[in-house]
């Protein structure tokens, strides 16, 4: 076992760590977990050598602050995140996202905050020692499960390093500029047709505010009331991540991550898979506007997304 | 036996096996899913991710990066199920206390029902009961169907905390909180019987899909020295 790992100085305020997530157990009532932002998932542990798939340390607005203990490591932050590197002698260096650094023994990484978007991405060359359930490295609070026996990080916490040979990390940079745009594409649901036709119109043509209820579990979402003229319940069943429900109260709600597995509340849509990246970074206040695509062309927007990420994967260098 | 199949959003298939929810229209359900649980054990399948059935639905979620709605309707379309397979169902006791500081709702019952605590547990232990389904959060059980005379709707404000193993009943159904949650169900009674143990790795959910529950009363004292 490794003797290298980060001491925690401070949590931040949801630090744990996710990767792709979590397969095959929704019907026994467990999330899929795993990283909101797929895309600057992947472009952390790329800048750092690992394999895409390695699990990372997932912060949210607040990041914690790490003092690495007993080796040096290589590490990338990737997301929009305000970051500072406190060197052993007490310098202090302006971190910047998309590159990677050295980090000594005993230097301190102080994860400021993210700044207009939620969530922020940690790396280290040769990934964490962590133990895996079903599969996966996610911690998923909700239901205690996971490394950590399921819960974030709390102070004095220590997350261990696997041992790996700097030798071979070539410095590495990226220049990424995450695009801002309010339009969020959606396929329509299974009950659409629950809705007014007013209600319909006003959810593809008006604009709708992220409220302060928003986690891994999910967006709560207000703007027009969604009038629903058939019933506010359905029998429950299953739900996926982007799934917009609409309770009797009108206002829509997206599933994220950690969302619960099955649900009882009206499909008015589903969030294509290409935006879900952009919907889970959206911080309270930001507003948003739906816009209708066919299955269709939401396989050929998801093409394009996977295609940028890649070149963008290969880019890093 | 799949009424109608289409997409929901852009990774999952929808199937939908009618409107109604009863046994034979859930045990259509279950038996798609244990086909197609076998078939992604076995590696026969591509890029299915999870499988979610429930009272009369089955969602198939998919990876995109591998395969496409329409391959993966063509898959379940194609599947040959063989009907009313003899299934031996598995039968589950769980113990329950419903003093009350344990069953909060008999109150609300009382009133709502007309009829006292004593009667609605007669009436609830006297049954047994299936297992339609197992979500919403880990390893809880939707039970059903309980007794005509002890439904009840939903409280009219849900409780933000439901204690873990609480036992609730709304509409014609029961189930069992696994953990502390918020929820809306009648509450009455609770059991200290684990029903979702996140360290076991092989069978963490005690309730499966398919089984058959019946619940019998503990005491007080029973429940506070229960030992697993």
């Amino acid at each position: 076992m490794s003797n290298t790992y980060f001491e925690i100085l401070r949590p931040g305020i949801n630090t744990t760590t996710q990767d792709s997530g979590r397969n095959h157990m929704y019907n026994q009532g467990i999330a899929v977990s795993g990283v909101i932002d797929q895309r600057n998932f992947k472009l952390a542990n790329k800048l750092v050598d690992n394999h895409f798939d390695e699990a990372v340390i997932e912060f949210a607005y607040q990041g914690p602050l790490l003092k690495l203990k007993n080796n040096k490591i290589n590490f990338s932050i990737t997301g929009d995140v305000i970051f500072k590197i406190i060197r052993n002698n007490s310098k202090v260096e302006d971190g910047t996202c998309y590159k990677n650094y050295i980090l000594e023994e005993d230097d301190q990484l102080d994860i400021i905050s993210t700044k207009n978007t939620a969530y922020g991405y940690l790396s280290v060359n040769g990934g964490f020692q962590l133990e895996m359930f079903w599969g996966s490295y996610s911690i998923n609070t909700k239901a205690n499960i996971g490394p950590n026996d399921g819960k974030k990080f709390s102070s004095e916490d220590k997350i261990f390093i696997k041992d790996s040979k700097l030798k071979n990390i070539k410095k590495m940079e990226l220049n990424y500029t995450e695009l801002s745009d309010n339009i969020i594409r959606v396929i329509k649901g299974t009950n659409f047709n629950y809705f007014s036709s007013e209600a319909q119109n006003s959810f593809f043509n008006e604009e709708f505010i992220v409220t302060k209820l928003a986690d891994r579990m999910g967006v709560r979402l207000s703007g027009h009331n969604l009038e629903n003229i058939v019933n506010t319940n359905i029998k429950s069943e299953g739900l996926v991540r982007g799934t917009i429900q609409v309770p009797a109260d009108g206002n829509p709600i997206i599933m994220l991550s950690d969302h619960g597995t099955i649900g009882g509340y009206p499909k008015i849509g589903v969030i294509i898979s290409a935006d879900l990246d952009r919907v889970g970074q959206l911080t309270p206040g930001s507003i948003i506007n739906f816009k209708e695509v066919s299955l269709e062309e939401a396989q050929n927007i998801f093409k394009a997304y996977t295609d940028e990420t890649n070149r963008y994967l290969n880019e890093c260098n | 036996m799949i009424k109608n199949i289409s997409n929901l959003g852009d990774t999952a298939v929808y199937c939908d096996f009618g409107s109604e929810v009863n046994e034979i229209i859930n045990s259509n359900v279950i038996n798609y899913f244990d086909h197609l649980s076998k078939l992604v054990k076995e590696k026969k399948t591509q890029g299915i991710t999870n499988l979610t059935p429930s009272y009369n639905k089955l969602i198939v979620s998919f990876d995109l990066n591998f395969t496409n709605y329409k391959e993966t309707k063509r898959l379940i379309e194609n599947l040959i199920i063989q009907k009313n397979v003899k299934k031996n169902s598995k039968k589950i006791e769980i113990p329950i206390c419903c003093e009350k500081e344990y069953g909060l709702d008999f109150e609300r019952l009382n009133s709502k029902l007309n009829i006292s605590e004593k009667e609605i547990l007669k009436v609830f232990l006297s049954k047994e009961y299936f297992c339609y389904m197992t979500g919403f959060i880990a390893g809880m059980p939707f039970l059903g169907d309980i007794s005509e005379k002890i439904r009840c709707d939903r409280l009219e404000t849900p409780r933000v905390k439901v204690p873990k193993g609480s036992v609730g009943i709304t509409e014609q159904f029961a189930n069992i909180y696994s953990f502390e949650s918020p929820g809306g169900w009648n509450i009455i009674g609770n059991t200290p019987q684990k029903i979702f143990d996140n360290k076991n790795l092989d069978e963490p959910s005690l309730i499966k899909p398919g089984n058959n529950i019946i619940f019998y009363q503990i005491s007080r004292e029973e429940y506070l020295n229960w030992n697993e």
